[in-house]
């Protein structure tokens, strides 16, 4: 811990600087915009990273001179979170720096009847101008797939695909030397390696790291074992604005730049727990289409723009969709306590419900996911109310080894059907040994029954976990057969689309 | 270009009305934004910058409080003791608002008297009746703070029955020997003459659930105390006068020292009628306690536990019909489930039995509603107001029909549709006894049957199920026939304000809302029309019960019938003034003075208009105008229940197509076709808008939409992590919306346009049938699917197990 002194919060808003303090640590970044800077045209409709009503622009250094830039909820993001960032609100979007497609965007929504009451149009124009800016607007399927995350009531989302539509036939302008100089700025005001800042909330005194390496983490999370981690902030957030939950030490691991490597050595890949479900969605997909497809439907753009791998198994959820997926893959976790790493089976992870297999000071460094076999077979199947954003009724993977005709492993991991993500030990030794045909998966499903008995909940019933659940593995099964029948999410291409 | 010539000034000089004029009016052929055009939303432009105002982003008074309410934890129980003691004593808080600090009545019921803002603190009325029912509020300098604060204080329950599903409240009902509203019944011939003498006959059940209004905007109100003791709020509120005058209540003064102001609302859907009275009396209250301003903004969870949603109805049938499909009886009950208080739901039950017919001429029928209590929020009106749960009765009937006949849910839709108003057929009566002279249906149903490709979709279909044993697909296609007017007669009346200043630009002011819809463009678009004036011309202003008074809720779809008539009409005794003027100076008969575009003709002469309004202005003739509208012919009398309860029908249908999945009962909407019936639409633009939200809103509303209550009473879907509405991708690609060219209204509506904003929200009901046929094909068409809505794919699994036994 080489700087002990408190700093002031520096980033860039809308192309000025700001140097903050004052503001408690646990300040979202949407009361800021709105109270302190009287910026409202940045919009609450939900406070949980839900609407995209509250959609800002953030951009960053990249660690290599060039700029990251990506749309995320304001609703959710710490204040101190920005130091060394730059923000754009809808108010000035682009406009400081020369991109000129918001203009564009704009006009498109208006001359199309886009806006009816007008409070989700804000973040629809930032997201969409940023996905387009992040060159993700591809085509039609891409706008869809990007504005999943933005809630509107009132229009039926038609016109604001299609505006949407003609800023992703707009060529994108050269903004590089901006881009650069904007890198440069940001570079100027960066804090140190590691940035400090102290403040004084309405539940006390807190305070709030953010180192840039892994070793200033170990050492802080050490003297400050019973601080907060705060990776993507899509967990922790909401606990501030739903639970109000006071949090006095917190630790900014979103700077971490060695958690954020994504790296593949003799067909193994591992993913520093640092990366983001957006940068983690083209690798994942490469496993296999079904990843890629789930990521798709995992949360919606901004948030997976936010939130981490690490902070998805971290949080120890029951019902989060990676680690169901990543168990049936045979994953490893890796921790470590300051200068101790150890690596466990993903599954070992989640003891119980709401207990996890990590001490005090100690965190997730990176995951170990080995790639599919030639002689393996996966399937991941997400099942939720609603398609895109929505946090799944039953989440479902699976991983056949083959010797042969004969089933020689058995990876059945579910989400969404006990406390934990769990494998299903009966079924799969049911599976193991034999053909995987429809008398195995009968057998199977009947084991199931033995492996869970799932809550009834307002996502789904304790019968329909189970049936769906049972069901999936039949799914599977014909997916197999050449019969394949095709996915209902993906239905009108006909197969899973894999990429947002 | 026309500015001011006209200067007040004393010293500038008398202007002389032959100065005016020098300069020669544009000979445009259109005005820009006149009726029947594709005008842009007004607001477009700031809502795209973030530039447009909603009552948080308005900037705040210094000294401003802010309102946390506390909430009930208990669906039903007697208060023993509250003790907010602690909770004053936090620095920071201003004040602790109990039921005691209320000097005037404790009720923010639109109706009944049956809501109250907080409930008594001692004695037979402290009594709290639903989980989230406001017990008191904590204004401090912060949010956090108040809310804070309000966690210490003592709340002492004493648990009594709890009635939450209609199951439930049926018991309860039964026990307590009456029901929360009398019950109503419609009837119209023999119906169980007409049951017995039918070839066939069926009895069924449909469960539809309710629904979050999920208006993007959450419920606030912002109160500002005056000179006087009187308060301006400004309220998110589709209803100003009604929040005026229970704030007014609650205080008890007149209503003239409270004034409600509303620019825009974020959304409302109903959600905003009778609701946002709460938050206006608690703020109001607040604010003269204090002498400071106050703003309560809910936090969207609070929002969702606290304030009324659609109506959960569950609908027993019994049907008779003839071998082709044709009915001959109908006898429905509806269970209501309303609530814990009366709010708006006498009218709402009665609108869903308004709707038991849909499209369909019954012989005879009876429909029967309970409206039950529950010990859950009120329900409140929602897009529709009940219509659309009647309708999915009789829809469900036509589904059912079919598959017991085995002819095509198309043809039994046809052969019961009531006859087209220009054919050689009687007119149908409704179960109200009102005859459909206006029907357009059987004509609009044909051109979709046959644009939608329904003949060769079907086979298609047929084929597809045949071989494709996991997946199956559905088609449906059902009209809508929708009731324009209040059903409380007296409420059909608006008032509008216009002011044309010196300059030719028009000041336009009424009682309407807006909320997204685009009122204010269409009515500003009449005025424009009126005026011959480029639409530019005329600036819409905040609706406020000061400058327009006593105004019905911006609701019933009857925002530009009303308030487009009532501009009008203040518009054209302006307009008369302008024209009585040029006749006297200029010697011309009156039908030599004709307004054009921005100019008035006056005999061989042509001025611009601001001129002519320059010159109108030093003759001292007035230029401003209040304008009246009141529904002519309208009526009904509850006691015989008959009458003629609405001015005309508004028609749409549509076509829907699904997939299941077998396997998980997953789904989706693969394309929809609609076509809609607008009159001449004043603004095809807005309206196609409201079609398409409408129908997604709907498509929400019966499938993917869940309210879930735990067996405490506790709404567990309150916010949009656990209440999911639809997105981006649940709209299909495919979606082929037309507004009825040969549409024109036969009442003599503002310029012959028709209501838009709730019929096209029932056309999402083609969804909720095409699932059924889906799953009736998951049955290879054995049984007919016990199906209810929201069908979430939870209850399409457990319908398509069903259907396979
Ligand atoms: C609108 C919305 C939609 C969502 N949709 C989905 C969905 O579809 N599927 C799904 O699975 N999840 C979903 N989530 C949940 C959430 O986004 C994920 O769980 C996310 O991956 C959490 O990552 P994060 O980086 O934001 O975690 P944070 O909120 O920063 O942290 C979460 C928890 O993990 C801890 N933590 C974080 N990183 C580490 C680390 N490296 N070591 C130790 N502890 C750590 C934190 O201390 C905290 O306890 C959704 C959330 C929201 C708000
Ligand atoms: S306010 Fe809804 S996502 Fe932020
Ligand atoms: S325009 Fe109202 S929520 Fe989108």
């Amino acid at each position: 811990m080489s700087d002990q002194s408190a700093q002031p919060i520096r980033f860039l808003l809308n192309g000025e600087a700001r140097s903050v303090s004052g503001q408690p640590a646990t300040t979202t970044l949407l009361r800021y915009l709105r109270e302190t800077e009287r910026l409202t045209g940045t919009k609450e409709g939900c406070a949980e990273g839900d609407c995209g009503a509250c959609t800002v622009l953030i951009s960053e250094n990249d660690g290599n001179g060039g700029l990251k830039r990506r749309p995320v909820n304001a609703c959710i993001q710490f204040l101190p979170a920005m130091n060394g960032r730059a923000i754009e609100t809808v108010e000035k979007l682009g406009s400081h720096r020369g991109a000129d497609g918001a203009d564009a965007l704009r006009e498109a929504m208006v001359e199309g009847h886009a806006s009816q009451c007008g409070f989700c149009t804000p973040g629809f124009v930032v997201q969409l101008f940023s996905a387009w800016d992040g060159g993700k607007l591809t085509d039609r399927q891409a706008v869809k797939d990007q504005i999943s995350g933005n809630l509107c009531r009132c229009t039926g989302y038609g016109p604001i695909i299609d505006a949407g539509e003609t800023l992703a036939k707009l060529p994108k302008p050269d903004t590089l030397g901006e881009d650069l100089a904007l890198a440069k700025r940001l570079g100027d005001i960066q804090n140190g390696a590691i940035f400090r800042y102290e403040a004084e909330s309405s539940g006390g005194p807190q305070l709030w790291f953010a180192p840039e390496n892994v070793d200033d983490l170990a050492d802080i999370y050490g003297a400050h074992p019973d601080a907060t981690l705060v990776a993507g902030a899509t967990d922790v957030g909401l606990w501030v604005t739903k639970q109000h939950r006071d949090l006095s030490v917190l630790i900014d691991i979103s700077k971490v730049r060695d958690l954020q490597m994504i790296e593949e050595r003799l067909g193994v890949l591992y993913f520093g727990a640092g990366v983001t479900h957006t940068e983690a969605l083209e690798t994942l997909a490469d496993i296999h289409p079904d990843l890629g497809e789930m990521m798709r439907r995992f949360a919606g753009a901004q948030i997976r723009n936010a939130g981490t791998v690490g902070g998805n198994i971290a949080n120890g959820s029951p019902i989060g969709d990676l680690p169901p997926c990543l168990i049936a893959l045979g994953a490893r976790l890796y921790l470590r306590k300051g200068e101790d790493m150890r690596v466990l089976d993903l599954e070992r992870f989640f003891v119980e419900y709401g207990k996890q297999d990590r001490a005090p000071g100690e965190f997730v460094v990176a995951l170990e996911v080995p790639r599919l076999e030639d002689d393996q077979r996966y399937f991941a199947h997400k099942i939720s109310k609603r398609f895109d954003s929505d946090i799944s009724a039953v989440m479902a993977a699976f991983r056949l080894t083959f010797d042969g005709e004969l089933v020689s492993e058995a990876r059945l991991a579910f989400g969404g059907m006990a406390g934990v993500p769990k494998r299903a030990s009966h079924a799969e030794a049911v599976l193991c040994g034999r053909p995987f045909d429809a008398v195995a998966v009968r057998d199977a499903q009947a084991a199931l029954a033995e492996d869970f008995r799932p809550l009834t909940d307002m996502r789904a019933s304790s019968e329909y976990r189970l049936k769906a659940a049972q069901n999936l593995l039949e799914r599977f099964r014909l997916e197999l057969t050449a019969e394949r029948p095709a996915r209902i999410a993906g239905f009108e291409t006909g197969e899973a689309r894999g990429t947002a | 270009m026309d500015e001011t010539r006209i200067q007040d000034r004393s010293g500038a000089g008398e202007p002389s009305i032959a100065e005016l004029g020098e300069r020669p009016p544009t000979h445009e052929r259109a005005i820009k934004g006149g009726v029947h055009t594709k005008r842009i939303h007004d607001s477009g432009v700031k809502h795209v910058s973030g530039a447009a105002r909603y009552v948080d982003d308005e900037p705040e008074l210094p000294g401003t409080l802010q309102i946390y309410i506390a909430m009930s934890e208990k669906a039903h129980a007697r208060i023993v003791s509250l003790d907010v003691s602690k909770v004053r004593d936090v620095p920071g808080v201003a004040c602790v608002l109990t039921a005691n600090d209320i000097p005037g009545q404790n009720d923010y019921s639109p109706v009944f008297g049956d809501d109250p803002i907080f409930p008594q603190t001692s004695g037979p009325e402290a009594l709290v009746q639903y989980v989230g029912q406001p017990i008191f509020a904590v204004a401090a300098e912060t949010i956090d703070l108040a809310r804070r604060a309000a966690k210490l204080a003592i709340v002492e329950y004493e648990e009594l029955p709890a009635a939450i599903t209609i199951e439930q409240a049926l018991a309860a009902a039964g026990e307590a020997g009456h029901d929360l509203l009398d019950p109503h019944e419609m009837r119209i011939g023999d119906v169980d003459a007409a049951l017995e003498g039918a070839p066939h006959r069926v009895l069924g059940r449909v469960a539809v659930g309710g629904q979050d209004h999920f208006y993007l905007e959450g419920q606030i109100a912002y109160s500002i105390p005056l000179e006087d003791g009187d308060v301006l709020v400004r309220s998110s509120t589709q209803h100003p006068s009604e929040v005026q005058h229970n704030v007014a209540k609650m205080l008890g003064v007149p209503d003239h020292a409270v004034t409600v102001e509303v620019r825009r609302m974020g959304g409302g859907f109903g959600g905003k009628e009778s609701q946002p009275a709460l938050f206006a009396a608690v703020t109001a209250l607040a604010a003269v306690k204090t002498g400071r301003p106050v703003k309560c903004r809910l936090d969207r969870d609070d929002d969702m536990e606290m304030t009324g949603k659609r109506h959960e109805v569950t609908i027993n049938y019994a049907v008779g019909f003839s071998g082709n499909g044709r009915i001959a009886a109908g006898d429905f009950s509806h269970l209501v489930r309303c609530g814990y208080s009366r709010d708006l739901s006498a009218a709402i039950a009665d609108r869903a039995m308004f709707h038991a017919d849909n499209a369909y001429s019954l012989p005879a029928a009876r429909i029967l509603s309970r409206r039950l209590k529950t010990h859950t929020v009120s329900n409140t009106a929602f897009r529709g107001f009940g219509g659309p749960q009647g309708m999915v009765g009789i829809e469900r009937v036509m589904d059912r029909i079919a598959f017991e006949t085995g002819i095509d849910p198309l043809d039994v839709r046809k052969v019961n549709l009531y006859p087209s108003f220009d054919s050689d057929r009687a007119p149908g009566v409704t179960p109200y006894h009102m005859p459909v002279t206006d029907s357009i249906i059987a004509e609009l149903v044909e051109e979709l049957e046959v644009t939608s490709g329904y003949r060769a979709r079907r086979e298609a279909i047929r084929q597809f199920n045949a071989q494709s044993p996991v997946l199956k697909k559905g088609l449906a296609l059902t009209p809508v026939k929708f009731g324009i007017s209040f059903t409380t007669s007296h409420l059909n009346q608006a008032g509008a304000l216009v002011h044309v200043y010196k300059d030719g630009s028009v000041h336009l002011n009424h009682g309407g809302t807006e909320m997204g819809q685009g009122l204010f463009v269409k009515v500003a678009q009449v005025v424009a029309e009126e005026f011959q004036i480029d639409i530019e011309k005329v600036k819409i202003t905040a609706t406020t019960t000061a400058k327009v008074p006593n105004t019905s809720a911006t609701a019933a779809s009857s925002g530009s019938d009303l308030n487009g008539m009532a501009a009008q009409a203040a518009a054209r005794t302006i307009k008369n003034r302008l024209i009585d003027y040029a006749c006297g100076r200029y010697h011309v008969p009156e039908e030599q003075v004709v307004f054009a575009a921005n100019r008035v003709l006056i005999g061989n002469e042509e001025k611009r208009f601001a001129d002519l309004v320059g010159e109108a202005y030093l003759a001292r003739i007035s230029l401003s105008s209040t304008g009246f509208y009141a529904t002519p012919d309208i009526h009904y009398d509850r006691e015989s229940a008959s009458g003629q309860p609405f001015y005309y029908f508004a028609y749409g249908a549509a076509c829907s197509e699904v997939v299941i999945d077998m396997l998980t009962g997953e789904y989706k909407l693969l394309r929809a076709d609609i076509l809609h019936d607008c009159g001449t639409s004043l603004n095809p633009a807005i309206d196609r808008g409201q079609i398409e939200g409408g129908f997604i809103q709907g498509m929400g509303w019966l499938t993917m939409e869940e309210l879930w209550w735990d067996d405490k009473g506790r709404l567990k879907t309150h916010a949009p992590s656990t209440y999911k509405i639809p997105t981006a991708n649940d709209r299909p690609d495919d979606l082929r919306i037309a507004i009825w060219e040969k549409g024109e209204n036969r009442s003599d509506t503002i310029y012959r346009s028709k209501a838009v904003g709730e019929p096209p929200f029932m056309l999402a009901i083609s969804v909720f049938s095409a699932l059924t046929d889906a799953v009736i094909a998951a049955g290879d068409g054995k049984a007919f699917p016990d199906l209810d809505a929201p069908a979430t794919p939870e209850r399409v699994l457990k319908a398509v197990e069903g259907v396979r036994g």
